[in-house]
Protein backbone atom coordinates (compact mmCIF):
# COMPACT_ATOMS: atom_id res chain seq x y z
CA UNK A 1 0.00 0.00 0.00
CA UNK A 2 1.05 3.58 -0.65
CA UNK A 3 2.09 5.71 2.31
CA UNK A 4 0.73 8.80 0.65
CA UNK A 5 -1.50 9.57 -2.30
CA UNK A 6 -1.44 13.15 -3.53
CA UNK A 7 -4.33 14.49 -5.61
CA UNK A 8 -3.15 17.33 -7.86
CA UNK A 9 0.26 17.78 -9.50
CA UNK A 10 0.37 21.57 -9.15
CA UNK A 11 3.20 23.27 -7.26
CA UNK A 12 1.70 22.17 -3.90
CA UNK A 13 1.25 18.50 -4.84
CA UNK A 14 4.62 18.19 -6.58
CA UNK A 15 6.52 19.91 -3.76
CA UNK A 16 4.82 17.62 -1.24
CA UNK A 17 5.83 14.61 -3.33
CA UNK A 18 9.45 15.77 -3.43
CA UNK A 19 9.59 16.37 0.34
CA UNK A 20 7.85 13.18 1.44
CA UNK A 21 9.52 10.87 -1.10
CA UNK A 22 12.92 12.20 -0.02
CA UNK A 23 12.06 11.11 3.54
CA UNK A 24 11.47 7.58 2.27
CA UNK A 25 7.68 7.50 1.89
CA UNK A 26 6.03 5.54 -0.93
CA UNK A 27 4.28 8.36 -2.78
CA UNK A 28 2.01 8.60 -5.81
CA UNK A 29 0.69 11.81 -7.37
CA UNK A 30 -2.38 11.73 -9.63
CA UNK A 31 -3.65 14.56 -11.81
CA UNK A 32 -6.38 14.68 -14.45
CA UNK A 33 -4.42 16.99 -16.77
CA UNK A 34 -2.15 15.35 -19.35
CA UNK A 35 0.95 17.04 -17.98
CA UNK A 36 2.08 17.73 -14.40
CA UNK A 37 2.35 21.34 -13.16
CA UNK A 38 -1.22 22.49 -12.52
CA UNK A 39 -1.81 26.22 -12.95
CA UNK A 40 1.95 26.71 -12.84
CA UNK A 41 2.14 25.57 -16.48
CA UNK A 42 0.64 28.73 -17.95
CA UNK A 43 2.35 31.26 -15.68
CA UNK A 44 4.72 33.77 -17.21
CA UNK A 45 5.36 37.06 -15.50
CA UNK A 46 8.15 39.46 -14.87
CA UNK A 47 9.35 40.03 -11.32
CA UNK A 48 10.07 43.63 -10.23
CA UNK A 49 13.81 42.86 -10.64
CA UNK A 50 13.22 42.12 -14.34
CA UNK A 51 13.64 38.32 -14.22
CA UNK A 52 10.88 36.09 -15.62
CA UNK A 53 8.82 33.61 -13.63
CA UNK A 54 8.50 30.82 -16.16
CA UNK A 55 5.94 28.36 -14.79
CA UNK A 56 6.56 25.74 -17.48
CA UNK A 57 10.23 25.54 -16.51
CA UNK A 58 9.35 25.48 -12.78
CA UNK A 59 6.89 22.64 -13.37
CA UNK A 60 9.48 20.62 -15.31
CA UNK A 61 12.02 21.13 -12.51
CA UNK A 62 9.56 20.02 -9.80
CA UNK A 63 8.48 17.00 -11.84
CA UNK A 64 12.09 15.91 -12.28
CA UNK A 65 12.86 16.35 -8.57
CA UNK A 66 9.78 14.34 -7.60
CA UNK A 67 10.64 11.48 -9.94
CA UNK A 68 14.27 11.49 -8.81
CA UNK A 69 13.12 11.34 -5.19
CA UNK A 70 11.19 8.18 -6.08
CA UNK A 71 7.62 9.50 -6.33
CA UNK A 72 5.34 8.13 -9.02
CA UNK A 73 3.34 10.65 -11.11
CA UNK A 74 0.26 9.54 -13.02
CA UNK A 75 -1.47 12.01 -15.33
CA UNK A 76 -4.86 11.69 -17.00
CA UNK A 77 -6.39 10.32 -13.77
CA UNK A 78 -9.53 12.04 -12.41
CA UNK A 79 -10.46 11.49 -8.78
CA UNK A 80 -14.18 11.54 -8.06
CA UNK A 81 -14.55 10.04 -4.58
CA UNK A 82 -12.54 9.57 -1.40
CA UNK A 83 -13.49 7.74 1.78
CA UNK A 84 -11.73 6.55 4.93
CA UNK A 85 -11.91 2.82 5.68
CA UNK A 86 -10.27 1.49 8.85
CA UNK A 87 -6.73 2.82 8.64
CA UNK A 88 -6.56 3.83 5.00
CA UNK A 89 -8.03 6.16 2.40
CA UNK A 90 -9.88 4.60 -0.51
CA UNK A 91 -9.71 6.80 -3.57
CA UNK A 92 -11.99 6.20 -6.58
CA UNK A 93 -10.50 7.39 -9.86
CA UNK A 94 -11.15 7.14 -13.58
CA UNK A 95 -8.34 4.54 -13.60
CA UNK A 96 -9.68 2.42 -10.75
CA UNK A 97 -9.49 2.39 -6.96
CA UNK A 98 -6.32 3.37 -5.12
CA UNK A 99 -5.48 2.97 -1.45
CA UNK A 100 -3.08 4.89 0.80
CA UNK A 101 -2.61 5.48 4.52
CA UNK A 102 -2.38 9.24 4.04
CA UNK A 103 -4.13 11.48 1.53
CA UNK A 104 -3.11 14.98 0.46
CA UNK A 105 -5.69 17.00 -1.46
CA UNK A 106 -3.93 19.69 -3.50
CA UNK A 107 -6.55 20.38 -6.16
CA UNK A 108 -5.89 24.12 -6.40
CA UNK A 109 -8.44 26.73 -7.38
CA UNK A 110 -11.08 27.37 -10.01
CA UNK A 111 -12.21 30.59 -11.61
CA UNK A 112 -15.53 32.04 -10.52
CA UNK A 113 -17.46 32.75 -13.70
CA UNK A 114 -19.14 36.14 -14.22
CA UNK A 115 -22.12 35.43 -16.47
CA UNK A 116 -22.76 38.15 -19.05
CA UNK A 117 -25.46 37.96 -21.75
CA UNK A 118 -23.95 36.10 -24.71
CA UNK A 119 -21.25 34.39 -22.67
CA UNK A 120 -22.01 30.90 -23.99
CA UNK A 121 -20.97 31.87 -27.53
CA UNK A 122 -17.91 30.03 -28.86
CA UNK A 123 -14.97 32.42 -28.56
CA UNK A 124 -15.87 33.45 -25.00
CA UNK A 125 -13.53 31.88 -22.47
CA UNK A 126 -12.21 32.35 -18.96
CA UNK A 127 -9.01 34.35 -18.68
CA UNK A 128 -7.20 31.22 -17.44
CA UNK A 129 -8.28 29.34 -20.57
CA UNK A 130 -6.53 31.94 -22.71
CA UNK A 131 -3.42 31.67 -20.54
CA UNK A 132 -3.15 27.90 -20.99
CA UNK A 133 -4.01 28.02 -24.72
CA UNK A 134 -1.33 30.66 -25.31
CA UNK A 135 1.55 29.47 -23.14
CA UNK A 136 0.98 25.72 -22.90
CA UNK A 137 -0.79 24.69 -26.10
CA UNK A 138 0.75 27.59 -28.03
CA UNK A 139 -2.31 28.46 -30.12
CA UNK A 140 -3.59 32.04 -30.44
CA UNK A 141 -7.10 32.42 -29.07
CA UNK A 142 -8.04 35.00 -31.71
CA UNK A 143 -6.95 38.12 -33.54
CA UNK A 144 -8.68 40.86 -31.56
CA UNK A 145 -10.13 40.39 -28.11
CA UNK A 146 -11.72 42.12 -25.18
CA UNK A 147 -10.97 41.21 -21.57
CA UNK A 148 -13.94 41.68 -19.24
CA UNK A 149 -12.84 41.98 -15.61
CA UNK A 150 -9.85 43.97 -14.38
CA UNK A 151 -7.87 42.27 -11.63
CA UNK A 152 -4.35 41.16 -10.85
CA UNK A 153 -4.74 37.93 -12.81
CA UNK A 154 -6.30 39.42 -15.93
CA UNK A 155 -3.70 42.19 -16.14
CA UNK A 156 -0.89 39.62 -15.86
CA UNK A 157 -2.47 37.40 -18.53
CA UNK A 158 -3.18 40.37 -20.85
CA UNK A 159 0.55 40.89 -20.98
CA UNK A 160 1.11 37.19 -21.73
CA UNK A 161 -1.29 37.50 -24.69
CA UNK A 162 0.64 40.52 -25.88
CA UNK A 163 3.93 38.58 -25.73
CA UNK A 164 2.38 36.00 -28.08
CA UNK A 165 1.20 38.77 -30.42
CA UNK A 166 -2.47 38.35 -29.60
CA UNK A 167 -4.17 41.73 -29.82
CA UNK A 168 -6.15 42.77 -26.74
CA UNK A 169 -8.32 45.68 -27.84
CA UNK A 170 -9.10 46.80 -24.29
CA UNK A 171 -9.82 45.67 -20.74
CA UNK A 172 -13.19 46.71 -19.29
CA UNK A 173 -15.46 45.89 -16.34
CA UNK A 174 -18.48 43.58 -16.35
CA UNK A 175 -21.77 45.50 -16.21
CA UNK A 176 -23.34 45.68 -12.77
CA UNK A 177 -25.53 42.65 -11.95
CA UNK A 178 -26.78 40.87 -8.84
CA UNK A 179 -23.65 38.73 -8.72
CA UNK A 180 -20.96 40.96 -10.19
CA UNK A 181 -20.23 42.61 -6.81
CA UNK A 182 -17.15 44.81 -6.54
CA UNK A 183 -15.86 43.64 -9.93
CA UNK A 184 -18.20 46.11 -11.67
CA UNK A 185 -17.50 49.00 -9.29
CA UNK A 186 -14.80 51.35 -10.67
CA UNK A 187 -13.72 52.71 -7.28
CA UNK A 188 -13.39 49.23 -5.78
CA UNK A 189 -11.45 47.98 -8.80
CA UNK A 190 -9.21 51.05 -8.64
CA UNK A 191 -8.44 50.26 -4.98
CA UNK A 192 -7.46 46.69 -5.73
CA UNK A 193 -5.38 47.76 -8.72
CA UNK A 194 -3.44 50.25 -6.59
CA UNK A 195 -2.12 47.32 -4.58
CA UNK A 196 -0.39 45.96 -7.66
CA UNK A 197 0.69 49.28 -9.14
CA UNK A 198 4.27 48.54 -8.04
CA UNK A 199 4.32 45.93 -10.82
CA UNK A 200 3.36 48.43 -13.51
CA UNK A 201 5.99 49.18 -16.13
CA UNK A 202 5.14 52.87 -16.12
CA UNK A 203 6.81 55.01 -13.42
CA UNK A 204 3.87 57.37 -13.82
CA UNK A 205 1.40 54.75 -12.61
CA UNK A 206 3.74 53.70 -9.81
CA UNK A 207 4.01 57.30 -8.65
CA UNK A 208 0.30 57.94 -9.09
CA UNK A 209 -0.48 55.02 -6.83
CA UNK A 210 1.55 56.58 -4.00
CA UNK A 211 -0.48 59.76 -4.39
CA UNK A 212 -3.79 57.99 -4.14
CA UNK A 213 -3.46 56.39 -0.74
CA UNK A 214 -6.60 57.96 0.73
CA UNK A 215 -10.09 56.86 -0.23
CA UNK A 216 -11.33 60.30 -1.25
CA UNK A 217 -8.39 60.69 -3.61
CA UNK A 218 -9.19 57.31 -5.10
CA UNK A 219 -12.78 58.42 -5.64
CA UNK A 220 -11.61 61.62 -7.23
CA UNK A 221 -9.08 59.68 -9.29
CA UNK A 222 -11.79 57.35 -10.55
CA UNK A 223 -14.11 60.26 -11.34
CA UNK A 224 -11.42 62.09 -13.27
CA UNK A 225 -10.20 58.89 -14.80
CA UNK A 226 -10.42 59.37 -18.58
CA UNK A 227 -13.04 57.16 -20.16
CA UNK A 228 -10.44 56.29 -22.78
CA UNK A 229 -8.51 54.83 -19.85
CA UNK A 230 -4.78 54.62 -19.48
CA UNK A 231 -2.71 51.93 -21.05
CA UNK A 232 -0.42 49.34 -19.62
CA UNK A 233 1.98 47.73 -22.13
CA UNK A 234 -0.11 49.49 -24.77
CA UNK A 235 -3.36 47.78 -23.68
CA UNK A 236 -6.12 50.29 -22.83
CA UNK A 237 -7.45 49.63 -19.33
CA UNK A 238 -10.86 51.28 -19.09
CA UNK A 239 -12.22 51.40 -15.55
CA UNK A 240 -15.13 53.59 -16.68
CA UNK A 241 -16.43 51.26 -19.40
CA UNK A 242 -18.55 48.14 -18.87
CA UNK A 243 -19.55 45.20 -21.05
CA UNK A 244 -23.33 44.98 -21.33
CA UNK A 245 -23.47 41.96 -23.63
CA UNK A 246 -21.39 39.78 -25.92
CA UNK A 247 -22.74 39.79 -29.47
CA UNK A 248 -22.61 37.15 -32.20
CA UNK A 249 -24.64 34.53 -34.05
CA UNK A 250 -22.49 31.41 -34.22
CA UNK A 251 -19.48 32.83 -32.41
CA UNK A 252 -18.24 36.07 -30.87
CA UNK A 253 -18.49 39.05 -33.20
CA UNK A 254 -18.32 41.95 -30.76
CA UNK A 255 -19.11 43.39 -27.36
CA UNK A 256 -21.77 45.97 -26.53
CA UNK A 257 -20.20 48.46 -24.14
CA UNK A 258 -21.19 51.68 -22.35
CA UNK A 259 -19.51 54.28 -20.17
CA UNK A 260 -20.25 53.93 -16.47
CA UNK A 261 -20.28 56.35 -13.54
CA UNK A 262 -17.72 55.92 -10.70
CA UNK A 263 -20.44 53.87 -8.98
CA UNK A 264 -20.78 51.54 -11.94
CA UNK A 265 -24.08 52.81 -13.41
CA UNK A 266 -24.26 52.86 -17.23
CA UNK A 267 -24.45 56.36 -18.74
CA UNK A 268 -27.35 56.47 -21.20
CA UNK A 269 -26.55 57.35 -24.78
CA UNK A 270 -22.96 56.03 -24.59
CA UNK A 271 -23.65 52.51 -25.84
CA UNK A 272 -21.66 51.18 -28.75
CA UNK A 273 -20.57 47.85 -30.22
CA UNK A 274 -16.88 47.12 -30.63
CA UNK A 275 -15.72 44.25 -32.86
CA UNK A 276 -13.93 41.23 -31.36
CA UNK A 277 -13.39 37.58 -32.26
CA UNK A 278 -12.66 36.46 -28.72
CA UNK A 279 -13.62 37.55 -25.21
CA UNK A 280 -11.97 36.60 -21.93
CA UNK A 281 -13.98 36.79 -18.73
CA UNK A 282 -11.94 37.27 -15.58
CA UNK A 283 -13.65 36.50 -12.29
CA UNK A 284 -12.19 35.77 -8.90
CA UNK A 285 -10.55 32.49 -7.86
CA UNK A 286 -11.97 30.13 -5.28
CA UNK A 287 -10.57 26.96 -3.69
CA UNK A 288 -11.50 23.71 -5.47
CA UNK A 289 -12.41 21.75 -2.36
CA UNK A 290 -15.20 19.31 -3.31
CA UNK A 291 -13.10 16.24 -2.53
CA UNK A 292 -12.41 17.49 1.01
CA UNK A 293 -16.17 18.00 1.43
CA UNK A 294 -16.87 14.48 0.14
CA UNK A 295 -14.32 13.16 2.65
CA UNK A 296 -16.34 14.80 5.42
CA UNK A 297 -13.81 17.48 6.35
CA UNK A 298 -15.23 20.50 8.24
CA UNK A 299 -14.96 23.87 6.48
CA UNK A 300 -14.61 27.54 7.39
CA UNK A 301 -15.98 30.35 5.24
CA UNK A 302 -13.19 32.92 4.85
CA UNK A 303 -13.78 35.47 2.05
CA UNK A 304 -10.19 36.79 2.13
CA UNK A 305 -8.95 33.27 1.31
CA UNK A 306 -11.42 32.88 -1.54
CA UNK A 307 -14.38 31.10 0.08
CA UNK A 308 -14.90 27.77 1.84
CA UNK A 309 -11.64 26.40 3.26
CA UNK A 310 -11.08 22.90 4.71
CA UNK A 311 -10.05 23.47 8.33
CA UNK A 312 -6.36 22.67 8.80
CA UNK A 313 -3.50 23.47 11.15
CA UNK A 314 -0.05 24.85 10.28
CA UNK A 315 1.14 21.29 9.58
CA UNK A 316 -1.51 21.16 6.83
CA UNK A 317 -3.45 18.44 8.73
CA UNK A 318 -7.23 18.43 8.69
CA UNK A 319 -9.30 17.09 11.63
CA UNK A 320 -9.75 13.83 9.67
CA UNK A 321 -7.24 11.09 10.35
CA UNK A 322 -4.54 11.04 7.65
CA UNK A 323 -6.11 13.81 5.54
CA UNK A 324 -3.89 16.75 4.52
CA UNK A 325 -4.43 19.82 2.33
CA UNK A 326 -1.97 22.23 0.67
CA UNK A 327 -1.88 24.95 -1.94
CA UNK A 328 -4.80 27.00 -3.22
CA UNK A 329 -7.38 24.65 -1.68
CA UNK A 330 -6.35 26.31 1.62
CA UNK A 331 -6.71 29.86 0.23
CA UNK A 332 -5.86 31.79 -2.92
CA UNK A 333 -2.20 32.76 -2.99
CA UNK A 334 0.64 32.73 -5.47
CA UNK A 335 2.40 29.66 -6.82
CA UNK A 336 5.45 30.20 -4.60
CA UNK A 337 3.30 30.06 -1.46
CA UNK A 338 1.57 26.90 -2.76
CA UNK A 339 4.98 25.35 -3.30
CA UNK A 340 6.14 26.20 0.23
CA UNK A 341 2.89 24.80 1.67
CA UNK A 342 3.42 21.62 -0.33
CA UNK A 343 6.89 21.15 1.13
CA UNK A 344 5.48 21.61 4.66
CA UNK A 345 2.68 19.10 3.95
CA UNK A 346 5.23 16.59 2.66
CA UNK A 347 7.38 16.96 5.79
CA UNK A 348 4.28 16.76 7.94
CA UNK A 349 3.22 13.46 6.34
CA UNK A 350 6.76 12.13 6.83
CA UNK A 351 6.56 13.18 10.50
CA UNK A 352 3.25 11.36 11.04
CA UNK A 353 4.70 8.34 9.29
CA UNK A 354 7.56 8.38 11.78
CA UNK A 355 10.22 8.67 9.13
CA UNK A 356 11.29 12.29 9.61
CA UNK A 357 14.88 11.96 10.75
CA UNK A 358 15.20 15.58 11.90
CA UNK A 359 11.94 17.11 13.23
CA UNK A 360 13.40 20.61 12.78
CA UNK A 361 12.92 20.42 9.04
CA UNK A 362 9.16 20.36 9.61
CA UNK A 363 9.12 23.52 11.75
CA UNK A 364 11.56 25.18 9.33
CA UNK A 365 9.33 24.37 6.36
CA UNK A 366 6.36 25.92 8.21
CA UNK A 367 8.37 29.09 8.89
CA UNK A 368 9.41 29.16 5.25
CA UNK A 369 5.76 29.57 4.14
CA UNK A 370 5.56 32.88 5.99
CA UNK A 371 8.88 34.06 4.55
CA UNK A 372 7.73 33.28 1.00
CA UNK A 373 4.37 34.97 1.68
CA UNK A 374 6.12 38.15 2.83
CA UNK A 375 8.26 38.28 -0.31
CA UNK A 376 5.52 37.35 -2.80
CA UNK A 377 5.15 39.77 -5.70
CA UNK A 378 1.58 38.71 -6.39
CA UNK A 379 -0.64 39.33 -3.36
CA UNK A 380 -4.12 38.13 -4.19
CA UNK A 381 -5.90 39.59 -1.13
CA UNK A 382 -4.83 42.08 1.58
CA UNK A 383 -6.67 40.06 4.25
CA UNK A 384 -4.77 36.80 3.73
CA UNK A 385 -2.97 36.82 7.09
CA UNK A 386 -6.12 37.55 9.10
CA UNK A 387 -7.94 34.81 7.16
CA UNK A 388 -5.20 32.30 7.85
CA UNK A 389 -5.27 33.23 11.54
CA UNK A 390 -9.02 32.57 11.64
CA UNK A 391 -8.59 29.09 10.13
CA UNK A 392 -5.72 28.39 12.56
CA UNK A 393 -7.92 29.30 15.55
CA UNK A 394 -10.70 27.03 14.29
CA UNK A 395 -8.19 24.21 13.98
CA UNK A 396 -6.96 24.90 17.54
CA UNK A 397 -10.55 24.74 18.83
CA UNK A 398 -10.64 21.22 17.51
CA UNK A 399 -7.37 20.63 19.40
CA UNK A 400 -5.59 19.96 16.15
CA UNK B 1 -2.94 34.69 -39.52
CA UNK B 2 -1.19 31.55 -38.42
CA UNK B 3 -2.82 30.68 -35.13
CA UNK B 4 0.09 28.54 -33.91
CA UNK B 5 2.69 30.33 -31.81
CA UNK B 6 5.87 28.75 -33.12
CA UNK B 7 8.18 31.49 -31.83
CA UNK B 8 7.82 33.15 -28.44
CA UNK B 9 10.08 35.89 -27.05
CA UNK B 10 10.39 34.25 -23.60
CA UNK B 11 9.30 30.64 -24.06
CA UNK B 12 11.36 30.20 -27.23
CA UNK B 13 10.60 28.05 -30.26
CA UNK B 14 7.86 25.43 -30.15
CA UNK B 15 9.17 22.04 -31.24
CA UNK B 16 6.57 21.02 -33.87
CA UNK B 17 7.08 17.29 -33.16
CA UNK B 18 5.16 14.97 -35.42
CA UNK B 19 2.02 16.01 -37.27
CA UNK B 20 -1.09 13.89 -36.79
CA UNK B 21 -4.32 13.58 -38.74
CA UNK B 22 -7.74 13.33 -37.13
CA UNK B 23 -11.34 13.96 -38.10
CA UNK B 24 -13.98 16.21 -36.58
CA UNK B 25 -17.54 15.59 -37.77
CA UNK B 26 -16.11 13.70 -40.73
CA UNK B 27 -13.72 16.45 -41.93
CA UNK B 28 -9.96 15.95 -41.82
CA UNK B 29 -7.71 18.19 -39.66
CA UNK B 30 -4.12 18.04 -38.57
CA UNK B 31 -2.61 18.54 -35.14
CA UNK B 32 0.90 19.03 -33.83
CA UNK B 33 2.21 16.71 -31.16
CA UNK B 34 1.12 18.02 -27.75
CA UNK B 35 -2.05 19.72 -28.97
CA UNK B 36 -5.35 18.93 -27.33
CA UNK B 37 -8.42 18.37 -29.49
CA UNK B 38 -9.65 21.86 -28.50
CA UNK B 39 -6.28 23.46 -29.38
CA UNK B 40 -5.89 21.69 -32.72
CA UNK B 41 -9.41 22.66 -33.79
CA UNK B 42 -8.92 26.25 -32.67
CA UNK B 43 -5.69 26.38 -34.69
CA UNK B 44 -7.84 25.44 -37.72
CA UNK B 45 -10.37 28.15 -36.90
CA UNK B 46 -12.98 25.82 -35.38
CA UNK B 47 -14.52 27.20 -32.20
CA UNK B 48 -17.83 25.34 -32.04
CA UNK B 49 -17.31 21.94 -30.41
CA UNK B 50 -20.95 21.01 -29.81
CA UNK B 51 -24.44 22.40 -29.69
CA UNK B 52 -26.58 22.66 -26.58
CA UNK B 53 -28.38 19.32 -26.17
CA UNK B 54 -31.78 20.97 -25.93
CA UNK B 55 -31.61 24.41 -27.55
CA UNK B 56 -29.14 23.63 -30.33
CA UNK B 57 -27.12 26.80 -29.67
CA UNK B 58 -23.35 26.57 -30.33
CA UNK B 59 -20.84 25.96 -27.54
CA UNK B 60 -17.04 25.94 -27.39
CA UNK B 61 -14.16 25.61 -25.00
CA UNK B 62 -14.61 27.80 -21.89
CA UNK B 63 -12.17 26.99 -19.05
CA UNK B 64 -9.59 24.89 -20.94
CA UNK B 65 -8.57 23.05 -17.75
CA UNK B 66 -11.27 20.45 -17.29
CA UNK B 67 -13.59 22.23 -14.87
CA UNK B 68 -16.65 23.25 -16.91
CA UNK B 69 -17.33 20.40 -19.40
CA UNK B 70 -18.44 22.96 -22.02
CA UNK B 71 -16.03 21.30 -24.49
CA UNK B 72 -17.49 17.79 -24.22
CA UNK B 73 -17.30 15.77 -27.46
CA UNK B 74 -17.43 12.14 -28.54
CA UNK B 75 -13.99 10.65 -29.19
CA UNK B 76 -13.60 7.25 -30.88
CA UNK B 77 -17.19 6.49 -29.87
CA UNK B 78 -16.84 7.47 -26.22
CA UNK B 79 -19.23 10.32 -25.30
CA UNK B 80 -18.65 13.24 -22.91
CA UNK B 81 -14.89 13.44 -23.29
CA UNK B 82 -13.34 16.84 -22.56
CA UNK B 83 -11.70 18.21 -25.72
CA UNK B 84 -9.51 20.53 -23.61
CA UNK B 85 -7.98 17.66 -21.61
CA UNK B 86 -7.45 15.14 -24.43
CA UNK B 87 -4.34 15.12 -26.59
CA UNK B 88 -4.93 14.38 -30.27
CA UNK B 89 -3.81 10.91 -31.35
CA UNK B 90 -3.27 9.71 -34.90
CA UNK B 91 -6.56 8.90 -36.73
CA UNK B 92 -8.72 9.99 -33.80
CA UNK B 93 -12.42 10.35 -34.64
CA UNK B 94 -14.01 13.34 -32.92
CA UNK B 95 -17.70 14.18 -33.15
CA UNK B 96 -19.57 17.22 -31.88
CA UNK B 97 -22.51 16.79 -29.53
CA UNK B 98 -25.92 17.21 -31.16
CA UNK B 99 -29.44 18.08 -30.04
CA UNK B 100 -30.99 15.27 -27.99
CA UNK B 101 -34.67 14.28 -27.88
CA UNK B 102 -36.84 15.88 -25.17
CA UNK B 103 -40.05 13.85 -25.62
CA UNK B 104 -41.32 14.43 -22.06
CA UNK B 105 -41.12 18.20 -22.23
CA UNK B 106 -44.05 20.38 -23.26
CA UNK B 107 -43.38 21.30 -26.87
CA UNK B 108 -40.41 18.89 -26.82
CA UNK B 109 -39.52 16.60 -29.66
CA UNK B 110 -38.65 12.93 -30.27
CA UNK B 111 -35.24 11.91 -31.48
CA UNK B 112 -36.72 10.60 -34.75
CA UNK B 113 -37.84 14.09 -35.76
CA UNK B 114 -34.28 15.36 -35.89
CA UNK B 115 -32.71 15.18 -39.33
C1 LIG C 1 -6.47 30.50 -14.18
C2 LIG C 1 -5.48 30.71 -13.08
C3 LIG C 1 -4.33 31.46 -13.33
C4 LIG C 1 -3.41 31.69 -12.32
N1 LIG C 1 -2.29 32.43 -12.60
C5 LIG C 1 -1.38 32.66 -11.63
C6 LIG C 1 -0.19 33.40 -11.90
O1 LIG C 1 0.00 33.90 -13.02
N2 LIG C 1 0.72 33.54 -10.89
C7 LIG C 1 0.51 33.00 -9.64
O2 LIG C 1 1.38 33.12 -8.77
N3 LIG C 1 -0.61 32.32 -9.36
C8 LIG C 1 -1.56 32.14 -10.32
N4 LIG C 1 -2.70 31.42 -10.03
C9 LIG C 1 -2.90 30.93 -8.67
C10 LIG C 1 -2.55 29.44 -8.69
O3 LIG C 1 -3.67 28.77 -8.28
C11 LIG C 1 -1.30 29.16 -7.88
O4 LIG C 1 -0.24 29.87 -8.43
C12 LIG C 1 -0.87 27.68 -7.87
O5 LIG C 1 -0.82 27.11 -9.16
C13 LIG C 1 -1.72 26.86 -6.97
O6 LIG C 1 -1.10 25.63 -6.84
P1 LIG C 1 -1.84 24.32 -6.36
O7 LIG C 1 -0.80 23.27 -6.36
O8 LIG C 1 -2.56 24.61 -5.11
O9 LIG C 1 -2.95 24.03 -7.46
P2 LIG C 1 -2.93 23.95 -9.05
O10 LIG C 1 -1.70 24.50 -9.60
O11 LIG C 1 -4.21 24.52 -9.49
O12 LIG C 1 -2.95 22.37 -9.32
C14 LIG C 1 -4.05 21.57 -9.00
C15 LIG C 1 -4.04 20.34 -9.86
O13 LIG C 1 -5.01 19.44 -9.38
C16 LIG C 1 -5.62 18.79 -10.46
N5 LIG C 1 -6.94 18.32 -10.04
C17 LIG C 1 -7.96 19.07 -9.54
N6 LIG C 1 -9.01 18.30 -9.26
C18 LIG C 1 -8.66 17.03 -9.59
C19 LIG C 1 -9.34 15.78 -9.51
N7 LIG C 1 -10.59 15.67 -9.02
N8 LIG C 1 -8.70 14.67 -9.96
C20 LIG C 1 -7.43 14.77 -10.45
N9 LIG C 1 -6.74 15.92 -10.52
C21 LIG C 1 -7.35 17.04 -10.09
C22 LIG C 1 -5.66 19.82 -11.56
O14 LIG C 1 -5.72 19.21 -12.83
C23 LIG C 1 -4.38 20.61 -11.32
O15 LIG C 1 -3.34 20.17 -12.15
C24 LIG C 1 -3.64 31.16 -11.03
C25 LIG C 1 -4.78 30.40 -10.80
C26 LIG C 1 -5.70 30.17 -11.80
C27 LIG C 1 -6.94 29.33 -11.51
S1 LIG D 1 -13.35 23.81 -21.57
FE1 LIG D 1 -14.01 23.53 -19.54
S2 LIG D 1 -13.83 21.38 -19.36
FE2 LIG D 1 -12.98 21.75 -21.30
Amino acid sequence: MLDSLIIGAGPAGLAAAVASARQGLRVRVVDEFYQPGGRLLGQLHQEPDGTWWNGLAEAARLQQEAVEAGAEIRCGVSVFHVTRQDTSWIVSTSEGVMEASMLLIATGASETPVPIPGWTLPGVMSIGAAQVMTNVQRVRVGTRGVIIGINILSVAIARELLLAEVKVDRMILPAHSVISGDASHPVAVMQSMLRIAHLAPSPLIRMGSKWMKSTWMQRLGTALYPSRGFSMWGIPIQLRTAALAIIGVNQVEGVRIAHITPDGQPVSGTEQIIPADFVCIAGELSPLAELAAVAGCPFAYVPSLGGHIPIHNERMQTPLDGLYVAGNITGIESAKVALAQGTAAGMSMAFSHGSLRDPHVLSDSIKQIEIVRNNATLQFHPGIRAGRMQVGLMAAERSL
Amino acid sequence: MNARIMKHPILGERDPGKTMQFTFNGCAYSALEGETVAAALLASGIRTLRVHEEKGTPRGMYCNIGHCYECRVTINGIPTVRACMTLVEESMIVEAGTVLPTPLQKGGHHGCLIP
